[in-house]
């Protein structure tokens, strides 16, 4: 492992005194910090707006050095949207949401935005809970996972875990959709360049591109961040598989 | 020259955003203010501008939140049901200082017919947060028009959501409108507004959370910064009152309406008045601020007052406040409408009625 991409912070994350709330073994942080630095390594520094919802995903419009606004809970792709259409141009507009701000409150707006091929991107970063709240059953929550609500392990009482990246990649509007992990350095480098990949497509102007990051979140699964990884592999991705679901350089 | 032509209330929304140099709508179909999204889908795309339907009213509102914060003028419509949705995104637009326009073509209860039912919450904030935006009402197709000129310049003079609260009559009726553009003044540069880094000045990061002092920023470190500057700004939009005041001079009983109900309550005034009795009338536009200090003036020249509203009694609540327990106050209310089913309304009819028996138990 190289020790740079796992220590270093790149040049656009802010470090004036705002507080930093991500949890140690988080991954949030590192899919933010690899968006800062595609942002820098594909000179869309001037162009690039951020809107995050509600949740551990707030704290990136605070952090990164570029333009950047908050919206309600789950309705990032509806701002977005509306911002994109109006800026046109070379803007880069990227929602930066969880799971549950994307795929449950935010579930319509998501959707509606990916079917309609807005040209924006979508990076779901998902925990498989709410991480903000204290870790309750999200849409991601895989069976059997114990949340705060679902104290018994979600069963069929609580229904099925939505597979985001393979539904959105269904959608005709859609030009890229893909999901990746933080568990082993090919497994990060291939995610950032999924993300690039994702951001490209918006600047190519094809349509909706999305990446879902599968991500740790220690504290909530009360696990430490080196179990939290190998629950990533043996439970999670099981469930979401990685890899790329659609990629298209036209929407036909 | 200015041209004059015979439009229907919904069209005006459309005729006054262009005159405001509106460039972004946002919408989601509902009875009975279909005519103001179709109006812009067909219209605002010839004019290079967006036309958006969203997926719903709580979609709508959001679209516009990130309309507002690119700093062009945007807007949304909608009608009851759907301005209850919206009301979470309305409390953002605030706590986020955006400004936009939000067109409300009142419906009442589970109807799709008119009424004034959504006076109290456009007026007290109606959403989650501790705000208020001003509240425009007009009352004929040529102040729709005006007034929506009027909301955009109200908007980005306060950085805070303008409502404009039309009804189903209103907005289904037709006037002939003499088409204007209105100039209100300067205003400051959106220099807050989300452009990308290059499109700034300074090229610095532009941040627009729809929580200021709860996320510090260097205008608001703190929650109370913001709550402070707040306040200051509702002080300063308390000022914009706005009212028409119809034979007041002599006036021993003044009737209060606004929007499609003014225009009944001044018909029986007038019928009143060539009966020779000391009728007047005032006519808030502004609902909030409500043009307290005139009714309170005239409480205190022993004036009676009758409201006139279709719900069960809204504004009526303002006007209390108003005089302070010095005058009488007394209410015609969706229950005086003339038919028991939806389609009823207040007639002048009604209104004379209890403007008569008011006169006769004063024994005049």
């Amino acid at each position: 492992m190289k020790k740079e991409w796992l220590t270093g912070t790149p040049r656009l994350w802010i470090r004036a005194p705002v507080p930093i709330v991500f949890c140690p073994g988080c991954q949030h942080a590192t899919a933010l910090k690899i968006m800062c630095e595609l942002v820098d390594e594909m000179g869309i520094e001037g162009d690039t707006i951020l809107m995050a919802g509600v949740g551990c995903s707030t704290m990136s419009a605070m952090l990164v050095d570029f333009d950047a606004g908050i919206t309600a809970h789950g309705r990032p792709c509806d701002a977005a949207s509306a911002i994109k259409r109006i800026l046109g141009g070379k803007s880069v507009v990227v929602t930066w949401q969880g799971d549950g701000d994307a795929f449950a409150i935010g579930t319509e707006p998501t959707l509606h935005a990916a079917a309609r091929g807005e040209k924006i991107t979508t990076i779901m970063v998902n925990n498989g809970n709410y991480g903000t709240t204290g870790g309750q059953l999200a849409p991601t929550s895989i069976m059997g996972q114990v949340t705060t609500t679902s104290p018994e392990g979600r069963s069929e009482l609580q229904g099925y875990p939505i597979p985001v990246a393979e539904l959105l990649a269904n959608l005709r509007g859609v030009a890229y959709s893909a999901r990746g992990s933080f568990t082993s350095s090919a497994n990060y480098q291939r995610t950032k360049r999924y993300m690039k990949t994702a951001l490209q497509k918006q600047i190519d102007n094809v349509g909706y591109s999305f990446v879902e990051i599968l991500a740790t979140c220690p504290p909530n699964w009360g696990l430490s961040p080196k179990d939290s990884l190998k629950w990533i592999e043996e439970k999670m991705i099981p469930e979401f598989p990685l890899g790329e679901f659609k990629n298209v350089d036209r929407i036909t | 020259m200015d041209e004059r032509i015979l439009v229907q209330g919904n069209e005006a929304v459309g005729r006054g955003a262009l005159a405001a140099d509106c460039r972004a709508f946002f919408g989601y179909p509902i009875t009975p203010q279909n005519e103001v999204i179709e109006w812009f889908a067909r219209e605002f795309p010839k004019h290079g501008r967006i036309f958006l339907q969203s997926a719903s009213e709580t979609g709508s509102i959001n679209m516009l939140t990130g309309g507002a914060m690119t700093g062009v003028r945007a807007m949304t419509s909608t009608s009851s049901p759907g301005w209850a949705l919206m009301q979470e995104g309305l409390s953002n637009l605030t706590a986020a200082e955006l400004p936009c326009v939000i067109v409300e073509v009142q419906r009442g209860w589970n109807t799709t017919r008119h009424a004034q039912t959504t006076y109290k919450s456009a007026t007290t904030g109606g959403g989650f947060g501790d705000y208020r935006t001003i509240v425009l009402a007009p009352a004929s197709i040529q102040e729709i028009h005006d007034l929506l000129q009027l909301a955009f310049y109200l908007a980005d003079k306060y950085r805070n959501p303008v409502v404009v609260l039309s009804d189903a009559i209103l907005g289904q009726m037709m006037e002939p409108l003499e088409l204007k553009t209105l100039d209100f003044g300067p205003l400051p540069d959106k220099d807050w507004a989300l452009k990308g880094k290059a499109g700034h000045k300074d090229g610095k990061k532009r941040f627009t959370p729809i929580a200021y002092g709860m996320i510090p920023t260097r205008k608001y470190p703190t929650l109370l910064d913001f709550l402070g500057a707040y306040e200051k700004k509702l002080k300063e939009m308390e000022k914009e009152v706005r009212y028409d005041a119809y034979q007041l001079e002599d006036a021993e009983l003044i009737l209060i309406a606004f929007g499609y109900v003014a225009r009944i309550s001044q018909e029986a005034m007038f019928r009143m008045r060539a009966k020779g009795l000391k009728v007047g009338m005032i006519r808030p536009i502004t609902l909030w601020p409500f043009p307290a200090q005139i009714v309170k003036e005239k409480a205190a020249t022993g004036a009676s007052f009758l409201v006139v509203e279709d719900n069960l009694g809204q504004m009526v609540d303002d006007v209390k406040i108003a005089v302070e327990g010095r005058a009488q106050i007394d209410l015609v209310s969706c229950l005086a409408r003339h038919l028991p089913g939806e389609e009823g309304a207040i007639y002048p009819e009604e209104v004379i009625k209890k403007i008569e028996h008011l006169l006769k138990e004063r024994g005049k």
